[in-house]
């Protein structure tokens, strides 16, 4: 995974709260062992008219040509609610976004964009609301996510802070592979197993 | 100090504390079709599954639900089953069920039916209402592909201490409202986003009333709440569904588990991080009108007005669900008519809710105009019930009769809405294009499903008096 330090891209806001990761991946792009063509089907609904990627809807904000190339979302409160599916981080990857910034997001969806080295930044119902506004009046509006110094950077020049816990700092900072982790863990695990047996046996 | 029942389990399972979080032993994973993609991870890593003996997979996210004896023709759902199988077979699973076996099911059906998951254990699986397996007292909960990758390898996740949030449901539920009705109206109380960041304890005598499949029902909607977790002290009603089942305990082994799972209760003064209480005895059953499991309204109310909503984004969201619902504000629940009806799902396809539904149905004929199907929860859930002739009244009723699946409460198998069409679902999601693009959800209990198939529009089941069976 490739470690996350600073981020600068241009905004698309997304105002709507509770998007579930149905919008964000639907179910139709989780039939395949592969990743491919998960860019395509980001927000498809809301997307293509009649379901048709070939007819994008012009009104819809992912279509407009000012978030061409846009790599920061700012969206509504409890953002990625719903299924486990890991392919809503994989989705917003794939179509080149690097930092979601919500007031809330749901715990799956955080857990699985930490793994995949996606940022999402926690900020104050003011500040998203203030950024939205920000990024509504001035087109070509990029922030700068600087994950050490919990800080989004605005063209424009305001600062906001964002709140991430320190685990997931790290993780992001350090493109850390869990699985490397735990398996550093090995003995630990084995003698748990060893304790359990003795203290569960009916777990086997 | 004092302990909550989550505090108990979550103490008891810690490896190790590392930087990146607590390694947290996982005593059950649970698999399915779409563990395929974690399955050609691990594989490609190189790496073996740790206790294939503490796995089950199932087969339930893309299978048919007609004729699931022929093959799967599908190019990326044969795919997706055949990778699924090829890597059970190569790790060698302890239990793996395929199509043909009658233990296969939905993995939330199909785990508790066989005692996979147990009070006091952890159980995780690749799909977010594993919150389901808390009904057990277990510490149970959904993760991404990477997790399930992770668990595979590894037998343990890396993990950061939820909060922990009491909910008391006092009182009794009136006749014709069921735990569905419970814990919608609950979603309705503290939101979709009601419980993010905290396992969620139920309690009280509405709980302890209940059965293990209502238990099931309520845990497994805790995720629409946005809770990591939902879980219930195990008591006698536990232990008496967990006795005979093929991976529970039994013989001596019950005796020593029966004696630690009476000291997993929650300490009377234990703190809770947060704390809420909701009276059942005056609930009505509920229906939801929008495009989250939290726009819910009792039976006898209308679709709320936008003046009604608590702050601008809630009345922004209320309008899109109208136009997306297409439904006015003010239009009385009972005056919604669907035009499709299922009942199934992980939420509720066990055999009470077949039987509860059956016994609305039994003797009457599904509405003109509306197509009606149940699908069981597993091949044992269908099993039961046709040995107890239930499929015989739903078909006779003009009710579809399946083979087990996830099917349309997620759609991946093509048993989808077309744009527009309307659903009494008894499954957990409500969102855009859930049951298909287009579609339109409307959850309900069975009871609730089951009487707007017959009457063609929601009505009020306290009103109406069950067939016998």
């Amino acid at each position: 995974m490739e470690p996350f330090e600073v981020h600068t891209g241009l905004a698309m806001p997304l105002a709507r709260v509770n998007v579930d990761t149905d919008q964000i991946i639907p179910k139709q792009y989780l039939t395949s062992t592969g990743r491919d063509g998960l860019d395509v089907g980001l927000f498809h609904d809301w997307r293509y008219l009649d379901g048709d990627p070939s007819r994008p809807d012009p009104a819809f904000v992912l279509n407009l040509p000012r978030y061409r190339g846009a790599s920061v979302l700012a969206a509504g409160d409890n953002f990625g609610c719903g299924s486990s599916r890991e392919h809503a981080p994989w989705a917003l990857l794939a179509y080149g976004f690097r930092c979601v910034i919500s007031t809330s997001f749901a715990d799956i969806f955080y857990n699985n964009s930490i793994k995949n080295g996606l940022l999402p930044a926690v900020v104050e119902a003011d500040d998203l609301e203030r950024l939205l506004d920000e990024i509504d009046a001035a087109p070509g509006l990029t922030v700068a996510a600087d994950l050490a110094a919990s800080s989004l950077t605005t063209s424009a020049g305001s600062r906001f802070g964002f709140a991430i816990p320190d685990h997931a700092r790290h993780a992001l900072a350090e493109g850390l592979d869990d699985i490397e982790i735990t398996l550093r863990h090995e003995d630990a695990i084995t003698s748990f197993e060893a304790r359990s047996r003795e203290r569960f046996p009916w777990l086997g | 100090m004092a302990k909550t029942l989550f505090d108990r389990i979550w103490d008891a399972h810690v490896v190790a504390e590392t930087p990146g979080g607590t390694l947290l032993y996982i005593d059950r994973h649970l698999g399915h079709d779409g563990s395929s993609r974690a399955l050609r991870m691990l594989a490609e890593r190189g790496l073996p599954v740790r206790r294939p003996d503490k796995t089950l997979i199932v087969l339930d996210h893309v299978v048919p639900t007609v004729n699931q004896a022929a093959p799967v023709l599908e190019p990326r759902m044969r795919e997706m089953l055949d990778t699924v199988r090829a890597e059970a077979a190569r790790y060698r699973i302890g239990s793996f069920f395929d199509l043909t076996d009658p233990r296969n099911g939905i993995s939330h059906v199909a785990g508790p039916e066989q005692g996979f998951a147990l009070p006091g254990s952890t159980l995780v699986c690749g799909d977010s209402h594993t919150s389901t397996h808390g009904a057990f007292g277990a510490l149970a909960f959904g993760i991404g592909a990477s997790e399930v990758e992770h668990v595979f390898a590894t037998q343990a996740l890396l993990q950061h201490r939820p909060g922990t949030m009491l909910v008391e449901l006092e009182g009794r539920r009136p006749g014709g409202v069921h735990a569905k009705d419970v814990v919608l109206a609950l979603i309705g109380r503290i939101g979709i986003g009601g419980g993010t960041g905290c396992v969620i304890e139920y309690a009280g005598e509405a709980v302890r009333e209940m059965s293990m499949e209502e238990r099931m029902t309520v845990c497994n909607m805790t995720i629409e709440a946005g809770a990591r977790a939902g879980m219930m002290a195990p008591d006698e009603t536990t232990y008496e569904y967990l006795a005979g089942r093929p991976l529970a305990p039994a013989g001596a082994d019950r005796e020593a588990a029966l004696a630690y799972w009476r000291t997993l209760p929650s300490d009377p003064d234990a703190r809770f991080d947060r704390r809420v209480s909701m009276r059942v005895d005056d609930l009505a059953p509920q229906v939801t009108w929008g495009t989250n499991p939290s726009m819910v309204a009792g039976i006898d109310r209308a679709v709320p007005k936008t003046q009604d909503a608590a702050d601008a984004n809630e009345a922004a969201a209320w309008t899109r669900a109208f136009e997306y619902m297409d439904l006015a504000p003010g239009t009385r629940m009972e005056d919604v008519r669907p035009d499709r009806v299922f009942i199934g799902s992980c939420t509720n396809s066990r055999l009470s809710d077949l039987r509860t539904a059956a016994g609305y149905v039994r003797g009457r004929r599904v509405a003109d105009g509306v197509h009606a199907m149940v699908v069981p929860g597993s091949g044992l859930v269908k099993q039961d019930a046709e040995a107890e002739g239930l499929d015989r009244i739903f078909r006779e009723a003009g009710f579809e009769w399946r083979e087990p699946g996830c099917s349309m409460c997620v759609g991946m198998n093509n048993d989808l809405l077309s744009p527009g069409e309307r659903c009494a679902s008894t499954s957990n999601r409500n969102f855009e294009g859930r049951q298909g693009r287009g579609g339109r959800t409307h959850l309900v209990s069975p009871a609730t499903a089951a009487c707007a198939a017959i009457a063609g529009r929601f009505v009020d089941v306290r009103a109406i008096e069950p067939a016998g069976l």
